[in-house]
């Protein structure tokens, strides 16, 4: 029955449809691998029982010739999407026996569309990180290990344990969000695909806010053509978000299908800078060959302002962090640990329930916008924010997608990063400018290095150009032909 | 609208200390309910009274996820109150969030308008009890968020939360310290809440609250620059708002004389004591941070929108007292009163129309006020109506009864209600025009009484005793001129 | 931009954040480092540039409509303490 487990998203969909297995057969597969992978420590909550009445309905409606468009397809959400019913922790013990009484909008997308909640993924907590190992439940670990170690390494993060449900093949397919490259990066570090999309595409309503402006929902995959689908059924404009944007929602399945002939792709010199590993360097321009035997023009264009991006992110993203995180005070959800009045009560509640990361960028961001420092840094961080995207402008009027490498480096051993927050943040190096500027941007798996581990490829497109972006992800795909999995070590 | 000219300014209005005399200058910051059946940003009621926390929604108790989205009725109430204002309408404003813990705030940051207001600087003209006016400057007005209530009495032991009111759209009306006195204070809540009713866009019921005011007080030397400022939170009451100045200023002034220094602090009314004291909660210096609302994108209006809305404007107090006065001659005064409530004005306008206005002026305020007054009614439930105001009016104009039988219609009308002209009529209240009636009267009266009409030929002053007694012989019925011509003719003929 | 212990203690009072006395120092250290890179913004020049504060252009709005509402139960549920239909703090005192 494990077979089930390896197929594809678009391939269980298609055998649920002709009826060659049922939804609980399925997700009885996804079930029972779960349990089999507590090694990985992809899930927070695992709701089985939910999950298969969940098949149960949708094998009905499959019978009755009613089914959506993933009509019993098993899925892995990271918990910070609000469900309704069952715990939702973002990571943090302040959350402790959070249930949400409303789902969110995306979730509740993907249920109307047929598909079975697996359970809520592990996460870096808020998803502050870049290695999921902030998570009050300890880290995720990924399925892959470098040749010849059993050293554990992360799964990157801040949507970890999606990465880990998806590589490890624990579920179809799996929701992250991105604020900093928390979707990219982990895809990448775990060979999987992953998609940030447009900001306004997906709804954040309902899902548990980090940086407001930054935010953005979107689907891990094993393939280009299930990102296509999920986002299929995520997207769309929800009135009750302000930023949700009103457009029609393309076919991007259908979207995938045409060449690359006259495609203008542009590779931003400044990403070659500050010492870009060999191995990188020759896996982008691997990336670009591929592009190009398939006609595409590919040219260099500038980003001048790159190099900026990091630091107005650590200042954005921390400052309505530090106003966003002010609700978990222990008055009306999570924890709550007592004080002589209400300031006390609060200092300790939020003292023992937050983290040290989220501690971290609550201070960066509360110091940032207080009195006397506000101009220096949030008002500055913002008008270069405005540069960002500019720069942005600027190269997609000679060029339709963007070809970047979507990491510095490959995944890395837990703890080896932990001691120092700026080198943690650089791994974010090659995508906060995308969050920045509001624009889609998908991880591919592209390669493995030297020591076996997984190798990602970034294309970020113009803003809801998704359509094209994952037409032309399809065809990288189909060139860079990655087909490696890891070795199954965890299940003993 | 400047704060350094005071064409007005005379010795009356300033306070007497043991050193000399020093001058009260003062600014208030309304806090006024938009009279929306939704919150600001979400679709819970408003409305008074509920149960608790029964009118809250998970965006107003800021579960985690939940979002924002403007209700669009508030914004436009805010630009038809700007417009009312006199005030220039910003047409893209921002929202931004104002950082502070509080357990009524449940997200720990109220959503309001800091840099960029929806409402910029406007004016007010206040009317004085003395009949003057003054012009009162308005900084500007923003849209914001109220918030929950804590209960302290409830429980030894915790302050219990309704968040009820978390979310409920307010305006913040800003003022230039433009006042120098409590009575101009009082005078510009009153012109400020009268024009909101004017305009439909809050109820002003400062009971319920929804309206209250931030009172900055300051106290000076006569033309020296502005002194140090206090400001009192929350004030629910014109009442309160006068004692709360009176006790302040003469604090602050009390304070001076005795060496010491005012701080700058935020204090709170006790309304039992009349007196002010520093707010022990708000004691911590504040830094709100600042910063634009990022689930909310600028606030953008288009000219064509914010020209519909002043075209759609009702005429307002100030119009109206000019135009009783230009067009029913009515005295400045009696056109202020009149025009000061919406209910007021058409009441009298409907009393008036075809009608000697100034007679309508002066039943409305006069007997009709007069009797609201004692009963302790409010116009809405006035036991006269308009009609029957006017029908009485009528009466008295077509000379059916006297205005002395008119204040006893009125009587009647008011404690027993009735059509006017049927009381007259069942109660033979109908004055007698009829001459031959009056005569005889008259006749029967000079004869009984001869030495009094010898007496009249040395006083003609005794005509008033005549006339009297001709009134008491046809209980007061009759036509009162008829009378008099007749009596003349009769005792000088 | 150094950041001090005192200034750690300051900010975590105003953001209501107990810290540890072992946590202040390596805080301290931590932001001052942080900061000092993020001190690199100054070399751009933004004088003439508008902030961008979000994505997107227009407001959306809603109709004034009662939607929600009647929830008390639901709204306390996940409340760690509450009584007589209110949330409850520790005694505030004004």
């Amino acid at each position: 029955m494990s077979a089930l487990t390896d197929l594809s998203l678009d391939e269980a969909r298609k055998g649920l449809a002709r009826k060659d297995f049922s939804a609980r057969e399925l997700t009885r597969a996804c079930l029972d691998r779960i349990a089999a992978a507590t090694p990985l420590n992809g899930f927070i909550t695992v709701a089985a029982e939910r999950a298969l009445a969940m098949a149960d309905a949708a094998d009905a409606r499959l019978s009755a010739g009613e089914g959506g468009l993933l009509e019993g397809v098993p899925l892995a959400v990271k918990d910070l999407f609000c469900t309704q019913g069952v715990l939702t922790t973002a990571g943090s013990h302040i959350l402790d026996g959070f249930v949400p009484p409303y789902e969110s909008t995306v979730t509740a997308n993907l249920w109307r569309a047929g598909a079975v909640l697996l359970g809520k993924t592990n996460l870096d907590e808020f998803a502050m990180g870049s290695s999921n190992e902030t998570s009050y439940y300890g880290p995720a670990v990924s399925p892959w290990r470098a040749a010849g170690s059993e050293e554990r390494l992360v799964p990157g993060g801040s949507s970890g344990g999606s990465a880990v449900a998806v590589a490890a093949r624990l579920a179809a397919g799996a929701l992250g969000t991105d604020t900093g490259g928390s979707i990219r990066q982990p895809a990448a570090l775990t060979g999987t695909v992953g998609l940030k999309p447009t900001y306004g595409r997906c709804s954040r309503w309902g899902i548990v806010a980090f940086a407001s402006s930054l935010d953005q929902a979107g689907p891990m995959t094993r393939t280009v053509t299930d990102a296509a689908l999920l986002l299929r059924a995520m997207a769309g404009h929800d009135p009750k978000d302000s930023t949700s944007v009103n457009r029609p929602v393309p076919d991007y399945v259908k979207a995938l299908d045409g060449g690359l002939k006259g495609l203008k792709v542009g590779l931003p010199k400044e990403y070659r800078a500050d010492g870009m590993s060999p191995e990188i360097e020759a896996l982008w321009a691997r990336g670009a060959d591929w592009l190009r035997a398939q006609g595409a023009e590919v040219r260099e264009v500038s980003l001048p302002r790159t190099r900026y991006a990091l630091a107005a992110y650590y200042i954005i993203a921390p400052a309505e962090a530090s106003s966003n995180l002010a609700r978990y005070d222990g008055v009306r959800f999570g924890l709550r640990v007592p004080g002589r009045d209400p300031t006390e009560m609060y200092e300790n509640t939020r003292g023992e329930g937050f983290g040290t990361e989220v501690k971290r960028r609550i201070l960066i961001g509360t110091y940032a916008l207080s009195a006397g420092y506000y101009d220096a840094y949030y008002a500055r961080a913002q008008k270069v924010r405005t540069l960002i995207a500019r720069d942005f402008e600027a190269a997609f009027e000679t060029v339709d997608v963007l070809l970047t490498p979507t990491t510095p480096g490959p995944a890395f051993g837990i703890g080896a990063k932990t001691n120092d927050p700026l080198t943690m943040y650089l791994n974010d190096v090659f995508t906060v400018t995308v969050n920045l500027a509001g624009l889609p941007g998908i991880s591919v798996p592209a390669g493995l290095d030297a020591s076996g581990l997984p190798l990602g490829l970034q294309l970020i497109g113009k803003p809801f150009a998704e359509d094209e972006l994952l037409r032309v992800a399809a065809r990288l795909e189909e060139a860079a032909g990655f087909s490696a999995r890891p070795q199954e070590w965890w299940t003993a | 609208m400047t704060t350094k000219h005071h064409p007005h300014e005379t010795g009356a209005r300033l306070i007497r200390g043991a050193t000399g005399d020093w001058e009260i200058v003062l600014g208030l910051e309304v806090h006024a309910q938009v009279s929306s059946k939704a919150k600001l940003f979400s679709g819970a009621s408003t409305e008074f009274g509920a149960e608790p926390n029964a009118q809250v929604s998970f965006v107003d108790a800021a579960f985690p996820g939940m979002l924002p989205v403007i209700n669009e009725y508030c914004v436009e109430q805010a630009v038809r109150t700007g417009i009312g204002l006199k005030a220039a309408i910003n047409l893209r404003s921002v929202f931004d969030r104002k950082n502070y813990f509080y357990p009524d705030l449940p997200s720990g940051y109220q959503i309001s308008q800091y840099k960029s207001p929806i409402v910029g600087e406007g004016a007010v003209t206040i009317d004085l009890p003395d009949g003057s006016t003054r012009t009162v400057g308005i900084e500007r007005l923003h849209l914001e968020q109220d918030a929950g209530k804590s209960i302290h009495d409830m429980h030894p032991r915790y302050s219990y939360v309704d968040l009820n009111r978390s979310g409920v759209a307010l305006m913040e009306i800003v003022t230039r310290p433009d006042m120098r006195s409590s009575e101009e204070a009082a005078a510009f809540i009153r012109k400020l809440r009268a024009i909101l009713r004017y305009l439909g866009t809050c109820d002003g019921n400062m009971e319920e609250g929804s309206m209250r005011a931030d009172v900055n007080v300051s106290v000076r030397r006569p033309g020296a620059a502005l002194g140090t400022r206090c400001e009192i939170k929350n004030v629910n009451s014109i009442r309160f708002v006068q004692q709360a100045i009176e006790y302040e200023a003469r604090r602050q002034v009390d304070l001076i004389e005795d060496g010491g220094k005012v701080e700058q602090e935020t204090r709170l009314f006790d309304t039992k004591t009349g007196t002010t004291r520093t707010m022990r909660s708000k004691e911590e210096a504040h830094d709100y941070r600042y910063f634009p609302d990022p689930d909310l994108l600028p606030l953008e209006l288009d000219a064509a929108y914010v020209e519909a809305i002043r075209e759609s404007l009702p005429e307002l107090p100030d119009e109206k007292k000019e135009r009783f006065v230009a067009e029913y001659g009515l005295s400045a005064y009696d056109a202020g009163v009149l025009a000061a409530e919406r209910e007021t004005a058409a009441f009298f306008e409907s009393v008036a129309s075809g009608r000697d206005a100034k007679l309508a002026a002066n039943w409305v305020t006069g007997d009709f006020f007069a009797a609201l007054n004692k009963a302790g009614l409010d116009i809405t439930a006035s036991p006269v109506s308009a009609g029957q105001l006017g029908a009485l009016i009528d009466l008295i104009s077509d000379g059916t009864i006297s205005g002395r039988i008119a204040k006893e219609v009125f009587e009647i009308l008011f404690t027993s209600g009735g059509d006017p002209r049927a009381i007259v009529e069942e109660r033979g209240l109908r004055q007698v025009t009829d001459t031959g009636a009056i005569e005889a009267a008259v006749e029967a009266i000079i004869s009984a009484n001869p030495d009094k009409v010898a007496e009249y030929r040395e006083k003609p002053k005794l005509m008033g005793w005549f006339v009297g007694q001709v009134m008491k012989e046809t209980g007061g019925k009759a036509n009162p001129q008829a009378v008099n011509e007749i009596l003349k003719r009769k005792l000088d003929g | 931009m150094s950041v001090d212990e005192g200034t750690v203690r300051r900010v975590a009072k105003l953001a209501r954040l107990r810290l540890i006395e072992a946590e202040v120092a390596p805080l301290a250290r931590e932001l001052s480092g942080i900061l000092a890179w993020v001190e690199q913004l100054g070399e751009l020049d933004v004088s003439d540039v508008p902030p961008m504060t979000g994505v997107g252009a227009s407001l959306k709005r809603r109709a004034d409509q009662v939607t929600e509402g009647g929830l008390a139960e639901e709204v306390l549920r996940n409340a760690p303490h509450a009584e007589d239909g209110f949330f409850t703090v520790p005694k505030v005192v004004e």
